[in-house]
């Protein structure tokens, strides 16, 4: 019988790298010295899923990569290693490599074979230096060390005759492996009467000595196993059977042909690598079941209505309305039933930060605990992907310019310990993620005269506090007196801005000096679906993302002033804004080109506010967010577009977009020819 | 020519229209200022008739705008004018064909043509090399011509015709 395989390899590959995060999470949670039992198991069973399931597959590099790293592990899990900091390190290596390896047969591509045989040296150099608790237990691990013999316990069930195995035959394949003693134990042979011919009713107790691996004496009982009962212990310890069946059952494990060994831990089944392209999105039972109630509900307020439909009269308008209502509930339900699929836990994207301050604070000599609140805040799924690297930054740049050297910190008072802390919850339709460090606070003097040497403040102005803050933002903006790999390039929270900015979310910083400071991002919690009003200029529709619109005024006489007549700006309370007039941004014909006409819709983007000029304020409404891309390309000004309620394609403004228009108007081509419809 | 009262179910009539002879190629042909054009018409999705756009601003004029296709956005493309040929009108009888271009990943654009006129069966060896013009004219966007009923029909590359850049 073939089968084949290759089914399985996806399935695989996700198992394994949800089994590396499990590993690498154990890791990092293993306090030295005091190695909690159950992480130590649950990073082995990952360990030894992955060698079981790569093994099946015939990826022979990882699993042998793997057996390593299994054997570290299992004697840890024993006991008969301490666990030290160094093989903590290792085995994070390892993890690493491992990940390297998958990625690498996922795609096709070579293993890097020179990373590899690194780690697996320092692997069995660790081996290789002796374990602490029991050394004479080196037994356990087969293949690096020699157990003089081995102690079997063999009682046949009665019935093993009939399978077609013959013990006799067994012992003579023992005895080719090496010097062989064996005891009969015939206690339980019945008379002679009773006898049944062809049950089996003697055990045998054997020694085996000399250099014999235990693979190959599982080798023999394997067509048995199930059929008897089988003790397989290493000679010398004849006291301690456990870890030695331990060892068996790991190898019948191995002989699962499913990789699905995988320990069924419930928060592990929706982990989902955040490396790899989440090209599929695992979801709960629960929320297809929902989701199958509400379409169920659906259904029956259809058929209710097409009942009503049939043979309608208007006495019955009032059961019309109601249906229509039910309709609207339904409608709406399903529609967050279905954003709800697309919505995951945010510690898909804190999930990494364990270990990259793991790492990076070992690097920069500090001392850092990482505290994370709120891991199961839900957020989109495009979401989760695209603010990760902006996590990392603001992170990366809190562990560097942040927190203090150890020395720093016991001199300016505080625990030589920092902290960071991140911390997600839902506030209104948003999310807001914190990254709070207890650090020295941004330096106010330095930011400031880096401001003014870069030309960006003029010296002698005196700024607030908050304003000092948001120069950081500014393209170009670094203070880091070394540029290290960590952060200070230079290029830094102008790009982390701009990326959330075009997530539609903003980001803002506050700092007391020798305190700490704290960044705050709010985002939206689906890039899909967006709450936005609807305006009318000239003949076209238009949506104004509702996030960004400060205020809508009516133009008064005497409040718009003309800057070298040419720009127009509105004086609002103490401020001047700019008016971009829509119509002539887009080329169209306005209803009345009198500024006392329109409406200024008064935006604000970047800190900056502009008002746009349109005829008229329509409807509020949420928007499906389409693309333009998909079948056309990015049009500058806009952000996509959606089908209003009439099948008609409406235009969603991007206002940064707007602003570059504005800034650098288009060739104006051909006016457009109109067009009968 | 082919009446387009009802916007679209003219694909089905194709359909029945009978199987493709072996080695041979089936192109729709349409008509556009007086002059003959043919696309193949398995890159065509369907054909429907002309129905209100919406305008992008700041785009060349010939992109009419975008269309909802059953929730897609679909450019919506002036032949005639991407041709720099007079503008005609729409009317009831203007009609769109939605064709599949094969660019960087598939996209979906519809084209104004002033009318349908046949599907058409041509041999490979039919078809002519685009004739060339040099500098005066480009005809990159022709994959050849063939005669059909003493017409001359233009074929079509609608991939280079409709490629991003050329619709901008």
């Amino acid at each position: 019988m073939s089968i084949d395989v290759s089914q399985f390899h996806q399935v695989f590959f996700e198992e394994s790298f949800e089994g590396l995060d499990a590993m690498e999470m154990g890791l990092l949670s293993m306090q030295e010295g005091s190695p909690d039992a159950e992480t130590i198991n649950t990073i082995f069973r990952a360990a030894h899923s992955i060698k079981g399931g790569a093994g099946t597959f015939g990826f022979s590099q990882v699993s042998e990569f793997t057996h390593g790293l299994e054997t570290l592990l299992d004697q840890m899990r024993n006991g008969e290693r301490d666990v030290s900091q160094q093989a903590i390190n290792t085995l994070l290596q390892s993890v690493d490599v491992l990940r390297e390896m998958l990625t690498a047969v996922q795609q096709g591509a070579e293993i890097d074979k020179a990373s590899a045989e690194m780690v697996s040296h320092e692997l069995e150099a660790l081996l290789q230096s002796g374990t602490t608790a029991a050394s004479q237990q080196e037994a356990e691990a087969p293949v690096l060390t020699k157990p003089s013999g081995w102690h079997i316990y063999f009682k046949p069930h009665p019935h093993l005759l009939q399978t077609g195995n013959d013990p006799v035959r067994m012992l003579h394949e023992l005895a080719e492996l090496g010097e062989l003693s064996v005891q009969m134990e015939s206690s339980a042979l019945p008379a002679f009467s009773d006898l049944e011919p062809e049950d089996c009713y003697l055990a045998w107790t054997i020694e085996l000595r000399g250099d014999v691996a235990l693979e190959q004496v599982n080798e023999i009982f394997e067509w048995v196993e199930g059929d008897c009962e089988l003790a397989i212990t290493a000679l010398p310890d004849e006291a301690d059977h456990k870890p030695a069946e331990a060892e068996v059952e790991a190898a019948h494990d191995e002989m699962a042909t499913v990789p699905a060994a995988v320990a069924p831990n419930p928060a592990e089944t929706k982990k989902v690598t955040a490396e790899t392209a989440m090209s599929s999105i695992r979801v709960g039972t629960d929320k297809v079941d929902s989701l199958i109630n509400l379409v169920g509900e659906l259904v029956i307020t259809q058929s209710m209505l097409s009942q009503l439909g049939e043979n309608f009269d208007p006495s019955r308008l009032q059961q019309l309305v109601d249906g229509l209502e039910q309709l609207e509930r339904n409608t709406r339900e399903l529609q967050e039933g279905i954003m709800r699929i697309r919505m995951l836990p945010i510690s898909f994207a804190f999930n990494r930060f364990p270990r990259l301050v793991h790492d990076l604070s070992a690097k920069m000599g500090k001392q850092v605990e990482l505290k994370l609140t709120g891991e199961q805040t839900e957020l989109d799924k495009t979401v989760m992907e695209k603010i990760g690297d902006p996590l990392v930054h603001l992170v990366r740049n809190s562990l560097d310019h942040g927190l203090e050297t150890p020395e720093k910190r016991r001199a300016a008072g505080k625990t030589e310990t920092g902290l960071l802390h991140l911390n997600a919850y839902h506030q209104g339709g948003t999310i807001v993620i914190e990254i709070s460090d207890d650090g020295a606070g941004l330096n106010e003097d330095k930011i400031l005269s880096k401001a003014i040497e870069r030309g960006l403040v003029a010296s002698g102005e005196s700024l607030s506090p908050e304003k000092i803050h948001e120069l950081i933002f500014m393209p170009g903006f670094s203070t880091a007196d070394v540029v290290s790999d960590v952060s200070g390039r230079g290029v830094g929270m102008d790009v982390v801005r701009k990326n959330i900015n075009s997530l539609g979310g903003s980001v803002e910083v506050s700092s007391t000096a020798g305190v700490g400071s704290t960044f705050t991002i709010r985002l939206p919690l689906t890039l899909a679906i967006m709450d936005g009003q609807t305006i009318q200029v000239g003949d076209q529709r238009y949506i104004i993302p509702l996030i960004s619109i400060i205020e809508s005024v009516e133009i008064k006489p005497g409040t718009v002033k003309q800057v070298t007549g040419k720009g127009e700006v509105y004086s609002l309370r103490d401020e001047y804004v700019p008016i971009i007039r829509l119509y002539d941004l887009f080329n169209l014909t306005p209803r009345s080109d009198r500024l006392e006409d329109g409406l200024l819709v008064v935006v604000e983007f970047e800190d900056r506010k502009v008002g746009l000029l349109v005829d008229e304020l329509l409807a509020q409404q949420q928007v499906v967010i389409k693309s333009l891309e998909s079948n056309y390309r990015k049009v500058t000004g806009m952000a996509g577009a959606t089908i209003l309620g009439d099948g008609t394609v409406a235009l969603i403004l991007d206002i940064s977009g707007l602003l570059t228009l504005y800034r650098n108007p288009p060739q104006q081509s051909a006016a457009k020819t109109i067009r009968a419809a | 020519m082919i009446e387009l009262n009802q916007s679209n179910e003219i694909l089905d009539m194709f359909e029945v229209m009978g199987s493709v002879e072996a080695g041979m190629q089936q192109y729709l042909t349409f008509e556009l200022n007086q002059e003959d054009y043919g696309v193949e018409i398995l890159r065509v999705q369907e054909i429907k008739g002309w129905d209100y756009v919406t305008p992008i601003p700041n785009t060349p004029a010939h992109l009419c705008g975008v269309l909802n296709l059953r929730g897609a956005i679909v450019p919506i493309v002036d032949l005639r004018l991407l041709f720099d040929m007079p503008f005609k009108p729409y009317t009831k009888t203007t009609v769109v064909v939605v064709l599949k271009v094969q660019d960087v990943t598939q996209r979906t654009v519809g084209i104004v043509v002033d009318a349908v006129s046949d599907a058409h069966n041509v041999h490979p060896e039919e078809i002519q090399p685009a004739p060339d013009f040099g500098e005066q004219l480009s005809t990159e966007f022709i994959a050849g011509i063939t005669r059909m009923d003493d017409k001359m029909v233009m074929l079509l590359d609608v991939d280079k015709l409709l490629s991003s850049e050329q619709i901008g």
